[in-house]
């Protein structure tokens, strides 16, 4: 009997998983930079968190309109806010908004779409139908009037991620809706039908492991929108008004006449915060781009 | 271009208005604010007249704005306004109507959005273009990247930082505001340039914010040209690279451009609203500032639908224009 020689074990050194994480990473740099930004801004808000006294990011806990100087690093507002407690808060802030109004959007987006595209007939043609006619409308728009109809005191972090979420799954919908439209007329999927697997297990089993890097990409694009649209809200004047949210320090500033009066740090750090989360989640949604489709996927 | 056609895009423009006008008809009437009676307690609140009598006035302005009316009765008063242009009275500049409001500040956003929307779409066209040309010089070529890396980027941010650097840092330009404090408005040439001075700082945050998103989808629309057989024809006719450059290629690179741009609108005009707010320019995203300050809520409700309607009807102008610059579709039919 022929035996088939095996390959010798220690001959090809198969690099480690983090190891080929960080190989591909070499060769997606807009993922890499994304990334690390990003960490260095996970990095700051947790270290701030932890060593910073959250309640200097409201009003009258310091001596305001200082400089930035030894004691408050980032100077002080007019209301006597830390700025640099207050960046801190107000990443975190921003950043819960994005992650929890992404993470529902995309929720909403992959029921949708997957429900739509995969069953079809009048649930698509409606589901379609809806997204065509919401996707023209300005949504900010409508947020505004939602955000203006609400109860000012009642306005929290987490009403603004439901009101940034509540007409911004139209997206992620047409996204996941289309891709499930062509991976349903796959064959792995007839062969899975045919094999008696039922319809959930072909939507879970079969075509959600192929949509992941889409689903991530989709998440990511999603929290980029929230962070923007709460954003451009806060900064109307339509946040939390006691929460010193990136947005709402801007629209503070510029109502107190911050430049005019020479206080120059107090509109510039929560713009520049938010530029460096707005671009590592740009540059992570450009570098998944290239990930989830690999036909551009860069070679070594 | 077929009939039905422009049928189907009017149809369109229809379902979108009625769409966002009863979305903004039903949102403030399922809210439990009432616009009028904080109003009123506002009023009180800075004394003026007795809060007692406050449950009547409600009630009477109420009545006077047909808002105890049946529901469905209401919601066939609003859409006929909406059919009349009548998009309410101002609660705080009253009897000043809405309209009226819209119409004295819109020059001034139609100015400021017109010039940078186009002057981006130029500029954002022309450096993607140039950066897929691979016999433009290198260092045309990179112009494009550093707007590339601010595409999509709120430009109230690149507002903000502008301020600092060339108004606040340099100060080279205005912090803000239409004219300067303690000029007259009038019709002559140091009012007109103290004027364009102060546009400077927020055209530009609206430029540069929009001309990398053209240079990125240029970019990659001039790659996917350069492959066509009529551009390599048209090298081995000898034509020159100037009329290449601009007949062949620019001008079929462009065509999706121009459907993108349909759809960039809403964003655009959103973004233009709230720079015009930071940088306290009197045009309409002013007075929606103002509004929202003042919870002036019929202003707030007017703006929005105006500006959902402007959009849609302009979404539609350009995809009906469309044919003239693409005789494909002019000649099908």
């Amino acid at each position: 009997m022929a035996t088939i020689a095996m390959p010798q074990t220690g001959q090809i050194k198969q690099p480690g998983r983090i190891t080929m994480v960080l190989r591909y990473l070499r060769r997606n740099p807009s993922l890499a930079i994304g990334l690390l930004i990003l960490l260095a801004l996970i990095a700051f808000t947790v270290i701030g968190l932890l060593t910073v006294n959250p309640k200097n990011a409201y009003p009258l806990a310091v001596r305001s309109k200082q400089p930035p100087s030894a004691q408050y690093p980032l100077g002080t507002d007019f209301f006597g806010r830390d700025m640099l407690t207050a960046m801190v808060v107000g990443i975190w802030q921003t950043a819960l908004i994005g992650v929890l109004a992404g993470a529902i959007g995309t929720l909403i987006g992959v029921v949708l779409g997957f429900t739509s595209a995969y069953f079809g007939g009048p649930i698509d043609s409606g589901v379609k139908g809806i997204c065509q006619i919401l996707t023209p409308i300005p949504v900010l728009l409508i947020q505004v009037v939602i955000a203006s109809s609400i109860d000012k005191r009642s306005v929290t972090i987490y009403t603004m991620a439901l009101i940034v979420v509540m007409l911004a799954w139209m997206g992620p919908t047409l996204v996941i809706r289309s891709q499930v439209l062509t991976m349903k007329e796959r064959q792995f999927v007839s062969v899975a039908k045919l094999s008696g697997v039922g319809n959930l297990g072909i939507i879970f089993g079969e075509i959600m492991p192929n949509l992941l890097p889409f689903i991530v990409s989709a998440f990511v694009v999603q929290t980029f929108g929230a962070v923007f649209a709460a954003f451009y809200l806060s900064v109307l004047g339509l946040g939390p008004l006691r929460e010193p949210l990136l947005g709402n320090i801007i629209w503070a500033a510029q109502n107190q006449g911050a430049f005019f009066n020479g206080w120059w740090w107090w509109p510039v750090w929560p713009a520049l915060a938010l530029m460096l989360i707005l671009g590592a989640l740009a540059l992570i949604i450009m570098g998944l781009d290239e990930f989830a489709n690999p036909r551009v996927r860069r070679s070594e | 271009m077929s009939v039905r056609f422009v049928f189907q895009r009017l149809l369109f423009l229809v379902m979108v208005i009625w769409a966002a006008s009863t979305i903004t008809f039903f949102i403030p009437r399922i809210s439990t604010r009432n616009p009028i009676r904080e109003r009123f307690a506002e009023l009180a609140r800075n004394g003026g007249f007795s809060p007692a009598d406050m449950d009547k006035i409600v009630a009477a302005m109420s009545s006077k704005f047909g808002l105890d009316k049946p529901l469905l009765e209401q919601y066939i008063d609003y859409m006929s306004g909406i059919a009349r242009l009548d998009l309410g009275v101002s609660l705080n500049k009253y009897p000043k109507t809405v309209w009226v409001l819209i119409m004295e500040s819109l020059p001034w956003t139609i100015g400021l959005l017109f010039t940078a929307t186009i002057l981006s779409f130029i500029i954002g066209n022309l450096l993607g273009a140039i950066a897929a040309w691979p016999r433009a010089p290198n260092w045309l070529r990179g112009f494009a990247t550093p707007f590339v890396l601010l595409q999509g980027m709120p430009p109230v941010l690149l507002g903000v930082l502008l301020l600092f650097f060339v108004g606040f840092r340099m100060k080279l330009l205005p912090l803000g505001g239409a004219y300067s404090i303690g000029i007259q408005p009038s019709w002559s040439l140091s009012f007109a340039l103290d004027m364009l001075k102060h546009q400077i700082l927020p055209a530009l945050a609206l430029i540069f914010g929009s001309v990398g998103g053209w240079a990125l989808s240029m970019r990659g629309m001039g790659i996917t040209i350069q492959g066509e057989d009529y551009v390599n024809f048209a090298e081995h006719k000898g034509l020159s690279d100037v009329t290449i450059f601009r007949d062949y290629y620019m001008r079929n690179a462009l065509l999706p451009q121009v459907t993108g741009f349909a759809l960039a609108m809403g964003g655009l005009i959103t973004s233009g609203l709230i720079v015009e707010g930071i940088f306290g320019l009197p045009g309409v995203g002013s007075v929606l500032n103002d509004a929202i300050r003042s919870n002036d809520f019929m202003v707030i409700y007017g703006i929005v639908l105006f500006i959902i309607i402007a959009v849609a009807v302009l979404m539609v102008a350009v995809e009906l224009l469309y044919p003239l610059i693409d005789p494909r579709i002019r000649n099908t039919n």
